[in-house]
């Protein structure tokens, strides 16, 4: 199939379905009302089934219902209504459950405003529900990323049974770009008979799989913490990902920035480079597992005096960068929030004037 | 090399179908392309814009603070972008609507009456295609032909509204001659 011209959120619902995940529960908030819209017409002729909940609590343990009987299920939600899906995430979680959660990111806290943000870096990346859980994050920076994200985010999801978050910001859900499809996957979730919870007739079993969070033996649910944490540390040994940016030049400062403002990054290195000044940038494609190692040597190249965080909120992401870079170098934030985002022309600014 | 061209104007005007029509038309050309909709708080009737960045290689930021043209349908919208267009950009003004002009004398402004030259040809909701035709005239961003060849399939499903369309776009490159 050749390239059609998508707008995001039309995009990532399509993507599920070719995904081969036919259930979708959501209720509607901007800036990502469009998957829902897009998907309320598509699903139905596709054989699936389009919900609207009642509520975003709601659809939460919606989802969790019918990971729990082994069908491949996702939602979409921006940022206020993520929080409200926070406590069925933990849930799911806890319960090792694959499922794909859509946060097309907008400015906060509270209600605060539609425009593209990032400051859902923190509640994605971090938990954002209670106990000890990751959910693996991916943040798209195009229409076409976050396309191939979706498609690939449910065999991710059933490869760790985990739910996966997409954090794409307002803008990723809102603009259009050509985009080009995979092909479809057509196959059942992976491992399902050794989960799911849908009956034992249906896979021949005399052993019922039981689907649950509460553990309430100390030995337990200790054991249980651990065996999630080895799920997070596999995350970071095999699915890592980012993308670099003029790396191979001698560069003198590193920006480590994702999503949209990756992008704005990216014109400002370009033009930067123009006038002699090379900076690199290292584009984190998975938040979590955050690509610790590879921006600590990013950062340890002799000519690189300084680290930048560039981001679409108050700071949050330096806080990884600073992790990463172990106080080998000094580490920036620079941002904006509520629907400003920083130019290119501001970008190189501030490197100048850091240089 | 990369270009933008911003359209603004009221809603309902068909602001966002003639940004798309044009990214579309570059897409197709075998150009990277990226439609951006204004979509903030905005009240019925209020303002509506779209930037359009066409480019041969991948696009960066798409968000534009400069558009290199601007396709300015109503007032407001051109006292707005007027002064962010780009040096040596066109500035095409739908002059049905706007009686002032842009007060810059380092861009190509080109005054065409959009909304009327619509209703002659049977509908004053086909301004939006006069005014990109016009656009496309006079800066040859994508290929006229290409552009006819968009428009024929973006009203594939409603087809008696393709002559109407066509019979635009011709107006549109005639007026920006």
């Amino acid at each position: 199939m050749g390239k059609v011209l998508m707008k995001g959120n039309e995009a990532i619902g399509e993507a599920a379905i070719r995904a081969g995940c036919l259930n979708y529960f959501a209720y509607p908030i901007t800036p990502q009302s469009e998957i829902a819209e897009y998907l309320s017409r598509r699903l139905p002729e596709s054989g699936g089934v389009y919900l609207q909940g009642e509520s975003e609590v709601a659809v939460s343990y919606m989802i969790f219902g019918a990971a729990g009987c082994g069908e491949r299920v996702f939602t979409s939600s921006s940022s206020p209504g993520i929080s409200l899906m926070s406590e069925g995430l933990s849930y799911i979680a806890g319960a090792e459950l694959p499922c794909v959660f859509v946060n097309i990111m907008r400015g906060g806290p509270g209600l605060g405003g539609i425009l593209p943000s990032q400051a859902d870096y923190f509640q994605a990346t971090k938990g954002g529900g209670h106990g000890d859980y990751h959910l693996m994050v991916l943040a798209p920076d195009s229409v076409q990323e976050a396309v191939d994200m979706v498609m690939e985010s449910f065999r991710l999801a059933e490869k760790y049974r985990n739910p996966v978050m997409i954090i794409g910001d307002g803008l990723i859900g809102q603009m259009m770009e050509p985009v080009a499809f995979r092909d479809e996957l057509k196959s059942e979730p992976l491992n399902k008979d050794v989960w799911a919870s849908n009956g034992m007739s249906t896979r021949n079993s005399k052993t019922p799989n039981l689907v649950k969070s509460l553990f309430l033996s100390p030995e337990q649910l200790n054991a249980h913490n651990l065996k999630l944490k080895a799920k997070y540390e596999q995350m970071a040994r095999e699915d890592l990902r980012f993308e670099t940016y003029n790396m191979d030049a001698d560069y003198k400062a590193l920006i480590v920035s994702f999503g949209t403002m990756s992008r704005v990054c990216r014109t400002a290195i370009d033009d930067l480079k123009e006038e002699g000044i090379d900076v690199a940038m290292l584009r984190p494609q998975t938040v979590f597992p955050f690509p610790e190692k590879a921006i600590y040597d990013a950062a340890l190249k002799k000519e690189c005096k300084i680290v930048l965080s560039i981001e679409m909120n108050m700071g949050q992401m330096v806080e990884d960068v600073e992790r990463s870079v172990k106080g080998q170098r000094p580490v920036e934030w620079y941002g904006k929030c509520g629907g400003e985002i920083p130019t290119p022309e501001e970008i190189q600014e501030l490197v100048k004037s850091r240089l | 090399m990369q270009q933008e061209v911003m359209f603004a104007g009221f809603g309902g005007q068909g602001i966002l179908s003639a940004g798309k029509i044009l990214a579309q038309t570059a897409m197709n050309e075998g150009l990277e392309v990226a439609w951006v909709p204004s979509y903030g708080p905005e009240m019925r009737g209020g303002t509506a814009y779209c930037t359009v960045v066409i480019s041969d290689r991948a696009i960066g930021s798409p968000i534009i603070k400069n558009p290199l043209h601007l396709v300015a349908m109503n007032r407001p919208s051109l006292e707005k972008f007027a002064p962010d267009v780009k040096k040596n950009g066109i500035i095409l003004v739908n002059s049905s609507l706007v009686a002032i002009g842009s007060g810059r004398d380092d861009v190509d402004e080109v005054r065409i009456s959009a909304t009327d030259i619509a209703r002659d040809i049977g509908d004053a909701r086909v301004a939006n295609i006069v005014a990109l035709a016009a656009l496309v005239g006079r800066s040859r961003i994508v290929g006229t032909e290409d552009l006819i060849n968009t428009v024929k399939a973006e009203f594939a499903r409603k087809e008696k509204y393709i002559p109407l369309n066509l019979a635009a776009v011709d107006a549109g490159f005639a007026a920006a001659s």
